[in-house]
């Protein structure tokens, strides 16, 4: 039970993060260039996502589930260490926030810059900056769904929580109509960072032949072990950067 | 050929990123867990301590090369 809510949370807010990153893109030149264009390549680009995942999606049933789990698990500790060292450093105060206000308007100024097109015909610029960034954000929400779902034998699952997430964010994105300045991208990516670690070292160590204490609750056991040690590197980097704000609120 | 060099970017920046050292402690870490594993030890506590590890020593210099430039 435990097992399947923290994979729904996780890959909820795994490819919320990403579907953040993608509808900023898709705004900026949805606002700046127009929508019709711009909406074609996004539903160019879901019908691409889509093929991938009819292919991917059985391929992967084919591989002994042992070996699916290493690489996967190495993957998702490579990638899920990534983000959370970052996360760290962000929150640290050592590398700058990734500011969604400032990527909108950098992608506006782009896309107003580019040349006009007449009204009727296919504005090539619109297509293929949202088609290159719902594509790229949605291979990596593929990749996390087909990941999860298929190590966990719960593909279903992790594709619905895929979709809520994606329903959310564009429901958030077309009532706020503006810059993602609100949603705190480095919160987000904090947690995921420790969920994805998590999960990579569980399914790595099990690809590689271990047997959890405890069988799945372990998965609970290095969340906590990663959460409270990132946490305490936070606060360490903020109490050498001298700031006096505690390094939980800011995280 | 340059959406080759574009494909394999995309996957170097996704699973190594800008540290290849934590990418390369992984993968020994794995190895070994995997080798212990098979020769009949238990390696459940390998994992984490690498993965802690890696961490901290990633961020630590992270933070050594921002003071230093």
């Amino acid at each position: 039970m435990s097992s399947n809510v923290l994979l729904f949370l996780t890959t909820f807010v795994a490819s919320a993060v990403e579907a953040v990153e993608a509808l900023t893109i898709v705004l900026a030149v949805g606002v700046v260039r127009g929508w019709r264009s711009t909406l074609i390549g996004v539903g160019a680009a879901s019908v691409v996502l889509a093929a991938i995942v009819a292919v991917l999606g059985p391929a992967l049933r084919l591989i002994p589930i042992d070996s699916l789990r290493f690489v996967v698990g190495a993957l998702l500790l490579a990638f899920g260490l990534q983000w959370l060292r970052k996360a760290i450093l962000r929150a640290g105060g050592y590398k700058p926030l990734h500011d969604e206000g400032a990527a909108f308007a950098r992608e506006r100024d782009q896309a107003g810059a580019a040349a006009p097109t007449a009204p009727k015909r296919l504005d090539w610029y619109s297509f293929t900056v949202a088609f290159k960034g719902v594509l790229l954000e949605g291979l990596e929400v593929t990749f996390i769904v087909v990941t999860f779902g298929s190590t966990q034998g719960r593909l279903g699952l992790a594709a619905a929580a895929g979709a809520a997430a994606v329903v959310v964010v564009v429901a958030v994105g077309l009532v706020v109509r503006g810059p993602l300045e609100r949603v705190p991208e480095n919160t987000l990516k904090f947690v995921v960072g420790v969920l994805l670690t998590s999960f990579g070292i569980f399914w790595g160590g099990e690809g590689a032949g271990v047997n959890w204490p405890g069988s799945d609750v372990a998965i609970l056991g290095l969340v906590a072990f990663l959460g409270l040690l990132s946490l305490a590197l936070t606060r360490l980097l903020r109490q050498r950067r001298g700031a006096s704000t505690p390094a939980v609120a800011r995280v | 050929m340059k959406y080759v060099v574009a494909f394999l970017r995309f996957w170097w920046d996704f699973v190594v990123g800008d540290d290849w050292r934590v990418a390369a402690g992984l993968g020994l870490a794995l190895g070994l867990t995997w080798l212990l594993e098979h020769d009949g030890v238990s390696a459940w506590w390998l994992l984490p301590l690498a993965v802690g590890l890696l961490l901290v020593e990633s961020v630590q210099r992270e933070v050594r090369t921002s003071t230093s430039n």
